[in-house]
């Protein structure tokens, strides 16, 4: 047990005294955060829009103040006619034209309808989406205030046009995916670097050679880092919850439980990329290239799993954090328990204990 | 020196897939000598060293070391030896107090004991200043000695060096030398590879090893009389041209 607590020791002075690594460790989380929050963020202020009215009543006047009432929406043209349309997406400031059909006014008046529609810059879908159903609301709170004093209902019915990109995706929630990229990152990455590092600079063999056992060796090595990078699993949540407002419904043991699974799991795979790397540069980019991208990639994070072509689909199945995504996201987003989840926990399980087993292999041929 | 054999080696073999690392050697070490490990690369020094150190399990043969068996006590076998590689051997990043007291602790012994051994070995390699320096900031001379001194920490009966000297100048090895005859003084045995053919004069004893086989074993002078030769270099192109064999 000294033996050990004097390596993990080592092992604290190594991260502390590597200022690349804490700047890597803890700014990566938050920047990330930040970074991806505030990219993906659904709510959206002071989008740009412009207005086609063909109409120039006092309802379509009504409508537009209200709009631009709003803190969402700022006006960047008046235009007057179809052609400006596109004209004005062009730049890729102006989000979404709101077009007024022609006697807008005099249609609600006599005929208790009249049309809106909507054509937004789908090219970015996400805030495409946003904006849209933000206008229907207005809109849509609108037609109620109208309807108060009203013997007949108003109906003002809304036409979307989504441009550039006609199937639009859904709002990710980014903070799962972000946490499972991150504890691949610095679990995976960094501790396979930690042991190829020690290979590099042959001090694995005067610790191979010294009483310790490699179990040993490698718990040792390993444990700073289940520590790190549960602190930095708390900084997300707690950024998402707090900068984010996304919401943890489901118990937090129960999510603690599934990001330290997730720990270990990662930590296997590290393990195993440092049996074939020897030095640091090879770790680093196996992780890179074997671990981030796929995961960044493939496990829904980014794309999502139901649009892949098939081959891909079943590919993403053997992605690990394809299923700690779904797990988080269910405790989180929909507060879902173990009851649930269990099939998904039992692979994450399966994942760590197939890459330990070839690690152990790996090591073995390795010393023969 | 004495008579009483640490090392002992029979027929030791050790083959990846068809190659043979280490192709049926044998020798014996004494308690408190210094046994030099020579060849080229790829000669099958390295191989052989770490079946001693218990990193490596032998094909066949036989072998113990400080009396134990290399198949089946080497955990035993580690805790008796000392061992320092010719990349360096302690960690950068820590300060030389940390690294003695990782070592210490990696070796099971007791604080006390560490902060004791700590205060003698510093005094004796008059660092005493520098405990709280970070090993990379040392010059390579002294880190060489610490690296030594750490390894002896636990007081092993055996101490392996891999090409210790690797690297340094001819002054630094000429001192580090110095530390290595005053330790076997001391009735440590040194079991030492290197590429220096000078070095391998201050050996008592040598082994040359060729393809796997060792070519050659005995004291410097036995061998530079049986190759007719001035120095080591002469042996040593001697048996790379014959081929010979002498025993």
């Amino acid at each position: 047990m000294k033996r050990f607590l004097a390596f993990v020791q080592k092992e604290v002075y190594h991260i502390l005294r590597d200022k690349r690594t804490l700047l890597i460790l803890f700014g990566m989380p938050v920047v990330m955060i930040l970074l991806f929050g505030y990219a993906i963020t659904t709510e959206i202020r002071d989008a740009k829009i412009a207005i086609l009215d063909h109409a120039r009543d006092e309802n379509t006047q009504q409508l537009k103040d209200k709009i631009l009432a709003s803190t969402y929406f700022l006006l960047t043209k008046e235009l007057n006619n179809e052609q400006e349309i596109a004209e004005v997406f062009k730049d890729g400031k102006t989000k979404v034209v709101v077009v007024f059909e022609p006697n807008f006014g005099k249609k609600l008046q006599t005929e208790s309808s009249a049309n809106v529609q909507l054509i937004a810059d789908a090219s970015d879908p996400n805030t495409a989406n946003t904006l849209v159903n933000y206008l229907q609301a207005i809109v849509a709170d609108y037609m109620m205030e109208i309807n108060q004093n009203a013997n007949i209902p108003y109906q003002i019915s809304m036409e979307s046009r989504m441009w550039y990109n006609p199937e639009l995706k859904g709002v990710y929630y980014f903070v799962p995916g972000l946490i499972a990229i991150l504890l691949m990152l610095i679990s995976a990455m960094m501790t396979s670097i930690s042991i190829a590092r020690e290979k590099e600079l042959g001090t694995m063999e005067v610790l191979l050679t010294s009483p310790m056992r490699s179990g040993q060796i490698i718990i040792a090595k390993v444990v700073p880092y289940v520590i790190l990078s549960l602190v930095d699993a708390v900084i997300i949540l707690l950024l998402g919850k707090y900068v984010f407002e996304v919401p943890i419904l489901g118990s937090l043991p129960l999510l603690f439980m599934e990001v330290l699974i997730f720990i270990l799991l990662a930590l296997s795979l590290g393990i195993l990329i440092s049996t074939v790397a020897a030095t640091q540069q090879t770790a680093l980019l196996l992780s890179l290239m074997a671990l981030m991208l796929p995961t960044i990639l493939l496990s829904g994070f980014i794309f999502p799993i139901e649009n892949m072509p098939p081959p891909l689909r079943v590919m993403s199945n053997i992605i690990p954090a394809r299923w700690f995504i779904v797990i988080v996201k269910s405790i989180m987003l929909k507060g879902s328990g173990l009851d649930i989840l269990w099939q998904e926990t039992v692979i994450l399980c399966g994942f760590i204990l197939f890459f330990i087993a070839l690690s152990i292999k790996k090591f073995k041929i390795r010393l023969e | 020196m004495t008579n009483e054999k640490i090392i002992e080696v029979e027929q030791l073999m050790k083959i990846f897939g068809s190659f043979h690392a280490v192709d049926d050697i044998s020798f014996d070490v004494k308690r408190g000598e210094i046994f030099g490990f020579l060849g080229a690369n790829g000669a099958g020094k390295t191989t052989a060293m770490k079946m001693l150190t218990g990193l490596l399990s032998p094909t066949s043969g036989k072998a113990t070391v400080a009396g134990f068996d290399v198949y089946k006590e080497t955990e035993k076998i580690k805790k008796t030896i000392g061992y320092m590689s010719q990349k360096f051997s302690l960690y950068g990043d820590l300060t030389v107090k940390e690294n003695i007291q990782l070592f210490g602790g990696i070796y099971g012994l007791k604080n006390k004991v560490i902060k004791a051994k700590m205060h003698e070995l510093l005094g004796r390699l008059g660092m005493e200043n520098s405990a709280n320096a970070l090993i990379d900031s040392l010059p390579l001379g002294w880190k060489q000695k610490l690296a030594f001194s750490v390894a002896m920490l636990h007081d092993p009966s055996i101490i392996f060096l891999d090409e210790p000297t690797g690297g340094v100048d001819p002054v630094t090895r000429r001192q580090f030398w110095e530390m290595i005859y005053e330790t076997a003084h001391n009735g440590t045995t040194i079991f030492v590879t290197t590429h220096y053919m000078d070095e391998a004069e201050y050996c008592d004893r040598i082994s040359m090893m060729v393809d796997g086989k060792i070519a050659a074993l005995g004291s410097p002078d036995e061998l530079k009389k049986g190759f007719n030769a001035q120095n080591m270099d002469e042996v040593f192109v001697g048996i790379a041209r014959e081929g010979k064999v002498l025993k």
